[in-house]
């Protein structure tokens, strides 16, 4: 049924078939013009998520089973989907926003996009892990640790301080991912706690000893791996990995920084409602859907989503280092800022 | 005869082109033009001084020299790879032939950031430079191989036996003859290698190389600021130019039809003799290496057993076929409208190729200048602010899917085009057929070829896009993609697997089935003679 020679295009199938194509063609230009949405009648929110796809699916399942509402989910990269909402603006069809780490929140926050949570969410988790003015809710934590190979360094040797990693004798050994969302806020952590010029030479320091990864998933991947030897990430990550690679086949442990060091440093994931939201109610429901004891023990309980959770008297997976034995630095979220500086730092440093 | 007789400089008489063909064109080039035109404006709005501070940069000019190094290289490399490869499929026998020339198309299929992971887990080694030189050239060298096999199956052979008969053979015959008549499709392959590695991301994400188009990921990532991000991608715009200035230099303004009367003979393959063993063997070595490395990765993770114990995106056979026939649906509308668009533009590039038609056609090119996230968040503000009811449309994610993929069908609609004898068209009308009649009963059958090989690169581009289907699918739209980005981004290699497998299986079959049911490989029962 090929094309015969095109010597004589006059004759035999050609023009059938080609008709055939055209047809395709208008059909496909009215399919896409038809096909565009038409509003819903019954509520149905829409969740931008920059978080991962897993546990916002247990989260949205679990809230739709018990109050009805559906939830229509928008995912991708947070800065990505950040930016998207921020060039919505007041006409964004999201209601809500679920994502991995504060700055984001922050920053929409300043945008002036964020309704208030209910006060009774807010309450459910511990204040310090909120948006001081009330426009986030903290969800879930995560801690930054070192992950490191086991074959290529030993215990003894590991670093007692994010800070050490920046020192000549670690050259060649550090993996990061600087302008992942998850070193960000470390940076501005290093920023309160040594000051601007100390956390700028120290990224420096850190650029001249470091491979530089895109994200987590890289680095902890290299680091399995033997591409280095240890590398900065979020616990989250590692545990992640151990899982899907397998116990028996991984080949890198986790350090935990101690004291009140910078690199100990925990992060929150957070949601929020849009100001722009014409679902206030049903939206506001799911915050509180996400921070209640049964929502956060079921995540805590299914080997897929390796955080803290939030809500009080609810344990964490028992893979991970107890929450509470946990030594972050004493810093405000709000401290951390919405990652601006960081990324000025970074340029600064070469980084970036 | 002779072969210079036929490239020789003719005057182009065509008078001026049809109001409606320029109208599409117009349409098309317009809605390429579009989001640049936002970016630009949007990168305007930083502060002389800061602009200065962000463009001059150490960093910048390290990645910009990266981006150039890794342009060049891969684009000379894929251009070596893939003419070579067209060579000898069409115009040779060796044993698996039929075979390794679909396996030679599919590489496109894989997306880079897959086999970069595949490579990188294989040998730390492969990260940085070589490591991104392997990846772009594996998946982008069928840019070339396509465009080059048409042109060859379109080429007339009376010119080769002409040379041959005046002396000229072998090597010689190749280089004297046959190359300058594939010039059109093989500059514009290497243009297209050329525009794709410069905004290629993942893969280089992934293999720690990077470039200017990862600094822009990370400017939007870390400093959420649009306008820096722009001014970076008017950076990128502009090196897009370059390569477009390049490339119409080295083309010239040949004409590559016969231009008399007769038909065309099949081109019969060559017998290699003992010389088929090497040729076998290479074929060999760049499907293990293009296709063996990832898809046996691909299969690794599909026999892991672990993330399917605790990833509650669990391949379910209605999960997998609902975000497959996304995944089509999108395709086949997205390669619909982009060929619409693509035609008109191309017909006209090469029979009326005027002042005006030549800016058309290079605007239409230069969005391939720009990574995805641009022209996605260009789209966003645009729509949401004026277009309201297209935001998160299918139609919408359709025509970013024809911006992005423009340039693709163009060059390959173009080469195949040039081939088409003017005086076929001339007849038809003298025989009292209107434009559009030539065009659907002459000019597009003549054609078929190369259009099936275009609608099948966009098609599989279109499969395997990822950042602008995040970023613009109807909310609630999954596709093969976006689960494969899903699952990998939280580590669950093993779960994006089957989703990675269907995602490559469609694109071989529809390969084979575009590619090869227009065009098929010359030789055996097909390609009869007049």
């Amino acid at each position: 049924m090929s094309f015969r020679s095109p010597g004589l295009p006059l004759r035999g199938r050609g023009p059938g078939r080609i008709r055939g194509l055209t047809g395709l063609v208008l059909l496909a230009g009215a399919v896409a013009v038809a096909s565009t949405p038409a509003a819903a009648d019954a509520v149905k929110l829409t969740l931008y998520s920059a978080q991962h796809q897993q546990m916002v699916e247990m989260l949205t399942s679990g809230f739709t089973k018990q109050t009805g509402i559906e939830v229509a989910v928008h995912k991708g990269e947070a800065p990505e989907i950040a930016n998207q909402i921020a060039q919505e603006g007041s006409s964004s069809p999201a209601d809500l926003y679920i994502t991995e780490n504060s700055p984001e929140l922050l920053l929409l926050e300043e945008k002036g996009l964020l309704a208030k949570v209910d006060p009774a969410t807010l309450a459910s988790v511990p204040s310090a892990y909120s948006s001081p003015t009330g426009a986030w809710v903290g969800v879930l934590a995560r801690e930054n640790v070192l992950v490191y190979n086991k074959s290529m360094i030993g215990e003894g040797d590991l670093p007692a301080s994010l800070l050490d990693l920046a020192k000549p004798a670690w050259k060649g050994k550090v993996a990061i991912a600087p302008t992942d969302a998850d070193f960000m806020p470390l940076l501005s952590a290093v920023k309160v706690l040594v000051g601007k010029d100390g956390a700028i030479a120290w990224l420096k320091g850190l650029k001249d000893n470091a491979a530089v990864y895109d994200d987590d998933e890289g680095v902890v991947a290299a680091v399995d791996r033997g591409s280095a030897a240890t590398g900065i990430i979020n616990s989250y990550y590692f545990e992640r990995y151990r899982v899907e690679t397998g116990d028996d086949k991984i080949h890198s442990a986790i350090h935990h920084f101690g004291g009140g060091d910078a690199g100990a440093l925990v992060n929150v994931s957070g949601a929020a409602v849009l100001k722009s939201s014409h679902n206030q109610e049903a939206a506001q429901k799911f915050l509180a859907y996400i921070v209640s004891k049964p929502a956060q023990a079921a995540l805590a309980a299914s080997d897929v989503d390796f955080e803290y959770p939030l809500a009080a008297g609810v344990p964490a997976n028992p893979a991970l280092k107890p929450f509470a034995q946990l030594q972050p630095p004493r810093i405000d979220l709000a401290h951390l800022g919405d990652d601006q500086d960081a990324a000025e730092m970074l340029r600064e440093a070469g980084l970036l | 005869m002779t072969p210079s007789a036929v490239h020789r400089r003719l005057r182009q008489t065509q008078g001026r082109p049809p109001l409606g063909f320029l109208a599409l064109s117009a349409a098309g080039a317009g809605l390429v033009v579009l989001p640049l035109a936002y970016t630009v404006v949007e990168a305007f709005q930083v502060p002389a001084r800061e602009a200065t501070k962000l463009l001059f940069r150490p960093l910048v000019g390290q990645l910009l020299l990266n981006t150039l190094d890794l342009v060049a290289a891969a684009t000379l490399l894929a251009g070596l790879v893939g003419t070579l490869a067209a060579y000898f499929v069409e115009r040779t026998r060796f044993p698996g032939r039929p075979v390794f020339a679909v396996l030679a198309a599919v590489p496109l299929a894989v997306p880079p950031f897959i086999s970069s992971y595949a490579w990188v887990s294989l040998s730390p080694a492969l990260e940085q430079f070589a490591g991104a030189l392997l990846v772009v050239t594996s998946s982008y060298f069928p840019l070339v191989y396509l465009p080059v096999a048409a042109a060859l199956r379109g080429m007339d052979p009376a010119l080769e036996d002409t040379a041959r008969s005046l002396g000229v053979g072998g090597f010689s015959n190749f280089l004297r003859v046959v190359l300058p008549q594939l010039r059109p499709a093989l500059l514009g392959g290497m243009l297209l290698v050329a525009l794709n590695t410069l905004v290629e991301f993942g893969a280089f994400a992934l293999l720690r190389f990077r470039t200017f188009t990862t600094e822009i990921f990370a400017e939007y990532r870390a400093g959420f600021n649009g306008p820096q991000a722009s001014l970076l991608a008017v950076v990128l715009i502009a090196l897009c130019l370059v390569c477009l200035f390049a490339e119409a230099k080295v083309r010239g303004t040949r004409r590559y039809a016969r231009v008399d009367r007769g038909t065309r003979r099949r081109i019969a393959p060559r017998s290699l003799g003992r010389a088929a063993i090497p040729v076998t063997a290479g074929f060999l070595i760049l499907a293990a290496t293009t296709l063996g490395v990832p898809l046996g990765m691909i299969a690794y993770w599909l026999l892991q057993h672990n993330s399917a114990a605790v990833s509650p995106v669990v391949a379910s056979p209605l999960a997998l076929a609902q975000a497959m026939f996304s995944s089509i649906e999108l395709a086949v509308l997205g390669a619909a409208f982009t060929l619409l668009l693509a035609l008109p533009l191309a017909y006209l590039a090469i029979r009326f190729p005027g002042r005006l038609v030549t800016m058309l056609e290079r605007a239409a090119y230069l969005a391939q200048g720009v990574p995805g996230i641009v022209v996605a968040l260009a789209l966003i503000a645009l729509t949401v602010r004026h277009l309201r009811p297209l935001y998160q449309s299918t139609a919408l994610l359709v025509v970013a899917y024809a911006i992005l993929f423009l340039p693709l069908a163009i060059v390959g609609l173009r080469a195949t085009f040039a081939q088409v004898q003017g005086s076929l068209e001339d007849a038809g009308r003298s025989l009292g057929l209107s434009r559009m009649r030539v065009m659907l009963r002459v000019v597009l059958p003549v054609a078929a070829a190369g259009i099936g090989a275009a609608a099948a690169i966009v098609f599989v581009s279109i499969v395997t896009e990822l950042t602008t289907t995040l970023l613009l699918a109807p909310i609630g739209t999954v596709t093969l993609a976006t689960e494969i980005w899903a699952d990998t981004s939280t580590l669950a290699f093993a779960s994006a697997a089957p989703y990675a497998a269907l995602m490559t299986l469609l694109s071989i079959l529809s390969t084979w089935l575009l590619a090869g049911r227009f065009g098929r490989v010359n030789g055996g029962e097909a390609g009869g003679s007049a």
